[in-house]
This record gives structure tokens, sequence and C-alpha cells, in this order.
């Protein structure tokens, strides 16, 4: 058995792909879970469908897709630029710092301002933290690989520098966080009862707009082209750096949007945990929806539903963390590794195989 | 006729089933257990703070046996996700949850608002209500005693001390050891490094040589892994533990540890909820209330020394003794205790100072 190499990829397998993967996860959890426990088909339910079985597992699994989603957009946007911003973290880290210190200074306000003015921030603190890569890239020649992973560390480093310092509670005991926010300055809920906060609606203008800007704009062609081929880029006239800007400054905007939004939404207040690492599980969606924006929506859920899942199955069936990280490493494996069927295909018992005419 | 012989036996009857009714309720209710779960900011491991509770959980649920029913959510992080996972405890009908992660507060206060009949016991952290008790021990005492064991084991009157993040809990600790070092070693000194982290097993190595490359004849960590420990033992130095005993990775460096003690605390507050006397508290608790220990003393550590830490803990538990007793110093001379007072819990819960003999600037 062996791989061989389609002559032309198989697109009908980007659709199979999935399917297939989705199939061999649930037969390889189903085993997992019936070695561990007597009940492996209440185990793939509690994993999948009930934590999203009633109103408020449905508001918690948008709530977590949602920074992760408005991240994954925008290192879409970067990717199909062959620009491999790897800072999502880093950016949404320096929109919540940004969007944070402007929320502080809403405090005793109650001005309707006070939101659109903290989301602004955010967004400009991502975004100049993606412009630092851009010129460190465009200027110098720097690897953006490199810099914004940098880029991620210090934004870190200047987060917790802010709420050890400048930020603090003053009535907090010195313990590293910020005041709560006031209510002036919390995005309100969505929907009644849960934490699901307009926040989410985000996703779904930025969704759209993203797909318009891929699939329907000249910059979104100018901006494939250069990433596919920057040489025909050049060629034909497209400023490429400019370009490479321009989708820094958006997916830069988008992860720092996505952390005022986490700030003035569920935590209320600035604290060293921002994030759980939203901006690296971003990159895995973006890779896993195939950086297409509805793919990307997909697979956001997918990951959120399955952060779900490992907390769920906790609670519900005592099973330890380390199968819940197990079982989600085989869902990605699985996901990853189908995609190979797009380009190759399996060949069964090598050499006895007489060519067959292409179909 | 009728009247007169079915209405006796009907409210017999009635009687019966009400009766019957109230049984078979009371019976049930007896018999479902209490459901506890415990939140966990870290795997519960084999070492360092979520192993300590972890511990704690295995004995009360061999204290309570069916009486409870125990659930544990470990790896949950400070920030958003521990507001949902309050929340689907709550809703898969726990009645008694420990959070005990300091990151935990906020999301606790919301979560109990909206679950007032769920009774949410925090860990390290300040705020209660009127269903959230507060609870973290004393561990500062322990801390002291650390700090005088080191005093004697010390040649180099220099000790490195390995710490997660400038909070008063951590500063406390580093002030509580270099204030026992020196009622032994009136000049040692103490070195902080901060590895701005509570569990990075490599910055803990690495923090641990430099400490000990620069002199240090002793260590003592405010962080989770052993890494410490193991930087001691390689280098032929000794050093103090933290969280739970780690004496097993590395026997000969590890001269104890201040220990956290969760047992008593938690059978308590389990018995009050079952029998229906449980109020919020905020529980400071040390020595005296069996909160904090210290792990096995190292059999390098002379009889003389033993004794001495022996009698300092009984005085501590007496109430005879306070680590924190004036004249306390601060790094610049300031007198922050007067000498024969006693720091009170209000000063000693915001703690932001070095006190004299701890080198370097406190990061703020």
């Amino acid at each position: 058995m062996h791989l061989e190499l389609r002559p032309v990829p198989d697109y009908k397998w980007q659709y199979l792909s999935p399917l297939l993967a989705t199939m061999l996860t649930l037969l390889s959890g189903w085993l997992l879970f019936a070695w561990l426990t007597d009940a492996p088909g209440h185990a793939l339910y509690v994993f999948f469908i009930a934590g999203i079985s009633d109103a408020f597992g449905l508001s918690e699994w948008l709530l977590k897709a949602t920074p992760m989603l408005l991240c994954a957009y925008g290192l879409a946007i970067c990717y199909r630029a062959s620009l491999w911003n790897i800072g999502a973290e880093g950016q949404l880290l320096m929109g919540a710092l940004v969007g944070s210190a402007v929320a502080l200074e809403f405090l005793d306000s109650e001005s309707s301002l006070a939101i659109p003015s903290v989301i602004l921030a955010g967004m400009t603190g991502g975004a100049l933290w993606a412009l630092l890569a851009g010129l460190l890239k465009f200027r110098f020649n720097t690897s953006e690989i490199l810099t914004t992973i940098m880029l991620n560390y210090i934004a870190m480093n200047l987060l917790q520098w802010a709420v050890y310092g400048p930020l603090k509670d003053p009535g907090g005991f010195n313990f590293p966080e910020s005041a709560l926010f006031s209510e002036a300055t919390l995005l309100p809920v969505l929907w009644p009862d849960t934490r699901l906060h307009v926040g989410f609606l985000f996703t779904c203008v930025v969704m759209p707009l993203t797909w318009l800007l891929l699939a329907k704009s000249f910059v979104g062609f100018q901006i494939q082209v250069a990433g596919q081929d920057p040489k025909a880029a050049v060629m034909a006239g497209y400023p490429v750096k400019r370009l490479g800007y321009v989708v820094l400054l958006i997916s830069g905007a988008l992860a720092g949007l996505a952390g005022a939004v986490e700030v003035i939404g569920p935590l209320g207040q600035l604290v060293p945990t921002v994030s759980p690492g939203y901006g690296y599980s971003a990159i895995i969606i973006a890779l896993l929806g195939r950086l297409h924006p509805v793919g990307i929506t997909l697979a956001g859920l997918l990951v959120s539903l399955l952060f779900m899942g490992a907390e769920l199955s906790q609670i519900e069936m005592g099973l330890s963390s380390a199968i819940a990280s197990l079982f989600q490493g085989l869902l990605l494996f699985f996901f990853l590794a189908c995609d190979v069927l797009i380009r190759y295909r399996i060949r069964f018992s090598p050499g006895t195989v007489t060519p067959q005419p292409n179909h | 006729m009728l009247r007169f012989t079915v209405l006796p036996r009907l409210r017999w009857l009635t009687h019966r089933i009400v009766w019957l009714s109230v049984l078979m309720f009371s019976a049930l209710a007896n018999s479902a257990p209490l459901k506890v779960a415990f939140i966990y900011v870290h795997p519960a491991g084999e070492s360092g703070y979520s192993y300590t509770h972890d511990q704690a959980r295995k004995y009360v649920e061999d204290v309570f046996g069916d009486k409870i029913e125990v659930t544990v959510v470990d790896s949950v992080p400070d920030g958003a996700d521990v507001e949902r996972v309050l929340m689907q405890l709550a809703r898969a009908g726990h009645k008694l949850i420990f959070p005990t992660s300091f990151g935990y507060m906020n999301a606790v206060q919301k979560v109990a608002r909206r679950y007032p009949k769920v009774i949410f016991e925090h860990a390290s952290g300040y705020k209660q209500a009127r269903n959230v008790g507060t609870y973290f021990d004393r561990i500062y005492e322990g801390r002291y005693l650390s700090g005088v064991i080191a005093g004697h084991m010390s040649k180099s009157k220099q000790a490195g001390y390995v710490a997660a993040y400038p909070i008063p809990e951590v500063i406390r600790g580093i002030n509580a050891f270099t204030l026992g070092m020196r009622s032994v070693i009136p000049d040692a000194t103490v070195n902080v490094v901060w590895v701005n982290s509570w569990y990075d097993p490599g910055k803990e190595r690495e923090a641990a040589d430099s400490l000990i490359q620069q002199g240090a004849d002793v260590l003592a960590q405010h962080t989770n892994s052993p890494a410490s420990i193991q930087a001691a033992e390689a280098a032929g130095v000794y050093a103090v533990g933290y969280h739970s005993d780690m004496s097993r990775f590395g026997k000969n460096a590890h001269l104890t540890a201040p220990m956290h003690l969760w047992n008593d605390f938690y059978v308590k507050r389990i018995n009050q909820v079952l029998d229906g006397s449980w109020k919020p508290e905020s529980v400071w608790a040390g020595f005296s209330e069996n909160m904090t220990t210290l792990a096995p003393l190292n059999p390098a550590i002379p009889p003389k020394v033993v004794a001495h830490i022996e009698s300092l803990k009984e005085k501590i538990k007496a109430g005879a003794f306070h680590p924190f007793t004036g004249p306390v110093l601060d790094q610049q001379g300031e007198t922050r205790v007067p000498a024969g007072t006693v720091m009170n819990d209000d000063a000693l819960s915001k703690m932001d100072f070095y006190v004299e003999g701890v080198q370097g600037k406190l990061p703020r």
C-alpha cells in the first residue's frame, strides 16, 4: 500500500475528507471510550451533543467560538496572501490591553460612547501590533513567522506589566487584575439569561465580509495572486507591499477586536489570563477550515465544541482531562490527515498494478 | 351505613398514604448523596498546589463514602472558561463547589448570584457572599520555620528563592522565610528570581541553577514544579519544597516543605452542608487548625534544630509567637512593624514590600 500523487487534485475529496475524518474519529473515539468506560455511546453523546442540547449549551458554544473565529477569519486572509502571521495571540492580547485601558476611563460614566471607544481602541491596538511585524518584514526583510511569535511574548509581558502596574485595581489587595468595568462598558447580552453577548454579532458580520473580500473583490484577487505567485503579482503591477500591510492590519484589527470583546464581554475586567490560547487555536481553525470563511466557521464551532466536551466529560463521566485532550488530538489528526487524499490516492499492492487509463 | 364504614377507612387510607410518602421522601432525601465538586487550575499530577487539593479530595471521599458524590474538573484556566464550568456543575446538581484558583474569584461571584442554593468555597480569594465562603492557610507560618531551618543549614549565609508572581501571598512567603533565616543568621541575604509562571519546570530550573551559581546554598520556592529541588540535588545544596512533600525529587537536598493540609477543613465544611449549619466565612488558618504543616524534616538536620523547630511550631500554634513580630524593617531600613507589636491580618494580606535582607527591587 502506498500513496501516489494524483495527476490533478481530486476536489470531491475536499468534501469527502471531513466526512471520512468524522467517521474515523467516531470509530476511534468509540474504541477509546469502550476501553475506558462501559458506555462508549454515552461518552460520545456527552462529548458532542449533551453540551449543546439546550439553550444554555448553545449560547456557551457560540460564546466560546466568538474570539477564536474573529482571529481565524483574519488569519485566513493573511494566509491567503502567504503571510504567515502566527501572532493572533499577541494581537488579541494587545486589543484586550488597549481596550481595557480605555474601558477603565469610563469607570464612572454612563456614556453610550464607552463600548464603541473600547472596541475601536482594541482594534487599533491589535492592528498596530500586527503593523510592527509588517514594518519588520517589509523594511528589514525579517521573517514574519519569527517576529509575530516573538511579539506574542512581548504582548504577554506588556499585559502582565499593565495588570501588575498601572491598570491594577487600587482596591484589589495588590492582586493582578483591573477594577471591574462599569455597566456602560459591558457588552449587552444578546440572549436573556445566558452569557452570549452582542460580540457574537461581529462574527456574523465579519464572516460574509471576509468572503466578499476574498471571493468577490479585486483586492481579494490581488491578495491571492500575491500569495500564490509574488513575481506574477509584481509583474501585474500589484502593490504587493501595500497588500501585505493591508492583510496584516485587517488580521491584527480582528484579533484586537476579539481581545476587546473578551474583556468587556464574559470577563468584565482585565486579568493576566485573558486568553487561554485563542490566538493559537485560531491557527488550527483557519487551516482546518481551508482558509474559507464558511469552512472556518464550521471548524471554529467544532473546536469550541471539543473544548466544552472535554469539560463535560469530566463532569458527567468522571473522565480525566488527559483523555479529553487525547481525543481532541485524535480528531484534529484525522481531519488534517484525511486531506492528504485530495492530492494523493491510496494504491494497494505496488508494482503489480497495470496502469489504468485516466478518466 | 355505607358512609359510616367507608369514611373512617378512607381517612385511615389517606393518613397512611401521607405518612408513607413523607417517609419515602425523607428516605430519598437521606439516600441521595451530596454532590460535591472540585475545580483545579492544573492537572492534579504528583506535586504542587492542585495536587494538595486532590489529596484532600481523596481523603473526604474515604471519610464520607456514599454520603457524597465527588466530581473533579481539572485544567480549567483562570479567565472566561471557569464561569461555564461552574454553571455546568451547578446545573448537574452539585450543591457544594470548591473552586481552588484565585483567578476564579469574580466568576464565582457571578455564578453564586445566579445559583443562590449552591454553596461555593473559594480558595485564596477575598470576596464572600451569602453562599460564598473563602479559605486559605497561613502558609507563612511554615515558611518562617523553613527559613529558620535554612538559617541553621546554610554556610554561605545566602538563600535563593524561585517565585511565581509578585502578589501579596508570594511576597509574604519570601518575607517570612527571610525573617526566619535571619533569626538564626542576622546578616543572611535572600535573592529572588521571578519566573512569572506558577508552573514552568524549565524556567524554574534555570532560575534555581543561576541562584546556586550566585552562591545560594539553600533554595526555597513559590512555584508548583519540583525543578528547584532537582537543581539543588544535582548541585549538592539544600532546598525547601512547597505545597506538598517533594522529598522524592531530591532526598538529600529536600530539607522540608511548608504544606497545605485541607483535609480537616473539607471534612468540616461538607459536614456543615450535610447538616444544614453551613455559613459563609472567611477562613485563614495555620498550624493551630492543622491547615498548614511541614513535610517530614531531612535527617541531616541536627536534633537540636529539630527540637527548636518543634518548640517554635507549638508556640505559633498556641498563639504565643507570630512570624511577623516587630521590629520588622523593610529594605530601606524603615520600621514596618514596631517592636513589641504583631502585624495585623489586613497588613499581612496587602503586603507589598520586602523585609530587610531580601536582595533586589520588588517588581511593581
